[in-house]
């Protein structure tokens, strides 16, 4: 046992590098002034109150509004596909998720240059309705375009957590159920959700988790002024310079997020007595 | 007792492979009848047809004079236990039990007595609130047991639920569930392998083989009176012998002429006999027709298993009484000690 503890040392060493030192770091930015050297910390929570400002907070409720509407989305659309594919044999599965997965291995930026060559006013979509004679409908640059490019990004990480639970639940429950009475929609309520909770709630935490912290998506699709948070974030560090303020945001940013995962895992584990 | 359930004519078929070839099956109220064969003889097919798992290829099944083969489960006045129990993972040992009640709206105090009383009757008082999954798996077995009967069925279905016990608890749950279905009064139709357990549990036992009924009857006449070499030799130890059937009363085999019990074969006509071991009694070899060498005995804990080698075969013999290796001896029987079959496939 000794020799195989020596060997995780240097995971050890590379986690403390590349995790704790950043956040720590991070954490520090937050709560200094700008502009003092290592030596001369000057401890505040100027940085946290300059986030009451209204437009700061406009865009963490628009941040929220549009992580809950993609998280939304996705699980409408990925739970069906997830609870398809699940019904299908042992082979055509793997088939069907080696379908969902391969998309998230091309790079991000370049599946989203061509949701702008569909979507943009002289981009395909409008072409094929201009054969039809239908007037351009602008859709680059909207709310609408920025939930779609996150919906497509994000919906395989909600079908695969999901379908994995699906799949693992001993189909001689379903039997069970409906020998003792249960029609098939009581049976999926009752039963099929119900086991397949703990894939929901990994789906939900981990779509909203990086609908809430993207900051490409937005860019492309939504535009210069389409500001979310991990837009805020990016041109703080990036453009403006002000490591410190960008620094709070990511640590609020960081919170709301544990408090979100606190509540779904909650969820999850309270008894879930007959309705 | 009139027949609550009637397999009539009953075909399974997946894809090319016909697993079940015409089953013709009546069930009585009120009766402990046993399915046993063989692993893939059709025991499990059969018994998802009746509870509407499975639709089958041709033919009906009767429930009360009505035919539900296109009825689904949820609709069948049946309930089954499982193999693995499949209990819901997600609720406690009471809610388990109430499942089916909460699903017809059943009043929450009546579901309260219902659940607690099968929970008694089950041998499982108290654990209502118990997490199912930390459960032994004889417990789990009454819950799964309980969960079906609390929903009054009229027929209760097993498939192999003692299969994944051991040996001592087997035993135990052998009798508490005869017990059991006494107590409740519906009928059981069980599935095994285990010849034993066909043997000590069931009023009725059917023996299947590759999807063919072999023989229908009490555990008595399955195990004394086998109506082919298949049964014969599936269920206990037997000796399995061609012969001729001479006349009514009158069998030949090995160069002599036997009395026995059976009539109504055509002159003679070729038949296969069966004299279980423990009905030859060894004897001085001046004192009977049949007569070998010793060949080997062993001890088996409570008799002792001797083969005598004949003239034409090997005899399996089970005694008390110790004969050595490489003495001549003879083996009598009486008529009633053999049993006349017709051979396979004549009928
Ligand atoms: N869904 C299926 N698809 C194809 N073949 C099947 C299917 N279910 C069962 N079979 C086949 O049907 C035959 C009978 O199966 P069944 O499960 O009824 O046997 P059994 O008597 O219950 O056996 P065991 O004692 O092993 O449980 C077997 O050959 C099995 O391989
Ligand atoms: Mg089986």
């Amino acid at each position: 046992m000794k020799h195989f503890r020596k060997l995780s040392v240097p995971y050890f060493i590379w986690c403390i590098i590349f995790i704790l030192i950043p956040l720590v770091l991070i954490i520090l930015y937050a709560f200094t002034n700008g502009g003092n050297d290592v030596k001369t910390l000057n401890f505040t929570l100027d940085n946290f109150a300059r986030i009451f400002d209204e437009t700061y907070i406009k865009v963490f409720a628009k941040s929220l509004l549009l992580g809950v509407l993609t998280t939304a989305i996705c699980f409408v659309m990925g739970y069906p596909l997830a609870y398809i594919i699940s019904k299908q044999d042992d082979s055509i599965q793997d088939m069907l998720i080696m379908a969902v997965t391969i998309p998230t291995w091309i790079n991000m930026v370049i599946r989203t240059y061509a949701w702008i060559n569909l979507l943009s006013d002289n981009g395909i979509i409008n072409g094929l309705l201009g054969l039809l004679g239908i007037d351009p409908v602008t859709m680059m640059y909207t709310n609408f375009s920025v939930v779609l490019g996150l919906v497509c990004n994000l919906v395989p990480f909600m079908i695969i957590p999901i379908h994995t639970s699906l799949r693992k639940m001993d189909p001689s429950l379903t039997e069970a159920a409906m020998d003792l009475g249960a029609d098939p929609v009581q049976t999926f309520i009752r039963v099929i959700f119900k086991l397949s909770m703990p894939g929901v709630i990994n789906g939900i935490i981990m779509v909203f988790l990086m609908a809430i912290s993207s900051f490409v998506i937005p860019r492309l699709l939504g535009g210069g002024q389409f500001v979310l948070i991990g837009n805020l974030i990016e041109q703080q560090f990036v453009s403006v310079g002000d490591w410190n303020f960008g620094s709070a945001i990511s640590t609020i940013l960081a919170v709301l997020i544990l408090i979100a995962m606190r509540l779904m895992k909650k969820m999850d584990a309270s008894p879930m007595d007959e309705a | 007792m009139g027949d609550l359930i009637e397999l009539k004519n009953l075909t399974k078929n997946y894809d090319d492979l016909q697993v079940l070839k015409g089953i013709n099956l009546n069930i009585k109220e009120n009766e402990f009848l046993t399915l046993l064969g063989p692993s893939g003889c059709g025991k499990t097919t059969t018994l998802r047809i009746i509870a509407g798992f499975e639709e089958p290829s041709s033919g009906e099944v009767l429930f009360d004079g009505m035919d539900i083969s296109r009825i689904p489960p949820y609709k069948r006045e049946v309930n089954t236990v499982f193999q693995k129990y499949a209990l819901f993972p997600h609720m406690n040992v009471f809610d388990n039990v109430a499942f089916g009640l909460n699903i017809k709206k059943v009043d929450k105090s009546v579901i309260e007595t219902k659940v607690n009383r099968m929970l008694n009757l089950v041998g499982l008082k108290g654990f209502g609130p118990r997490d199912v999954s930390n459960l032994s798996g004889g417990q789990q077995q009454r819950v799964a047991i309980a969960r079906a009967l609390v929903n009054e069925p009229k027929v209760l279905l097993l498939d192999e639920p003692l299969g994944a016990l051991d040996a001592k608890l087997r035993k135990e749950m052998q009798t508490e569930l005869k017990k059991i279905q006494k107590e409740v009064g519906i009928t059981f139709v069980f599935v095994t392998h285990d010849q034993e357990e066909a043997l000590t549990m069931s009023d009725t036992v059917v023996v299947m083989n590759e999807g063919t009924i072999q023989m229908i009857g009490s555990p008595i006449d399955v195990y004394n009176e086998p109506e082919n070499r298949f049964v014969a030799q599936f269920i206990g130890e037997s000796n399995i012998i061609e012969g001729t059937m001479k006349k009514d009363l009158l069998v030949s085999f090995d160069d002599f002429d036997f009395e026995c019990l059976d009539k109504g074969f055509p002159e003679n006509e070729p038949v296969d006999i069966v004299i279980r071991p423990e009905d030859l009694d060894i004897v001085e070899p001046e004192a009977a027709n049949l007569t070998g060498l010793v060949k080997s005995v062993v001890f088996m804990g409570v008799h002792y298993e001797i083969i005598v080698e004949s003239k034409y075969r090997d005899y399996k013999i089970h005694t008390t009484d110790f004969s050595p290796v490489g003495k001549q001896v003879g083996l009598t029987l009486t008529p009633d000690d053999i049993h006349v079959m017709w051979k396979m496939g004549v009928y």
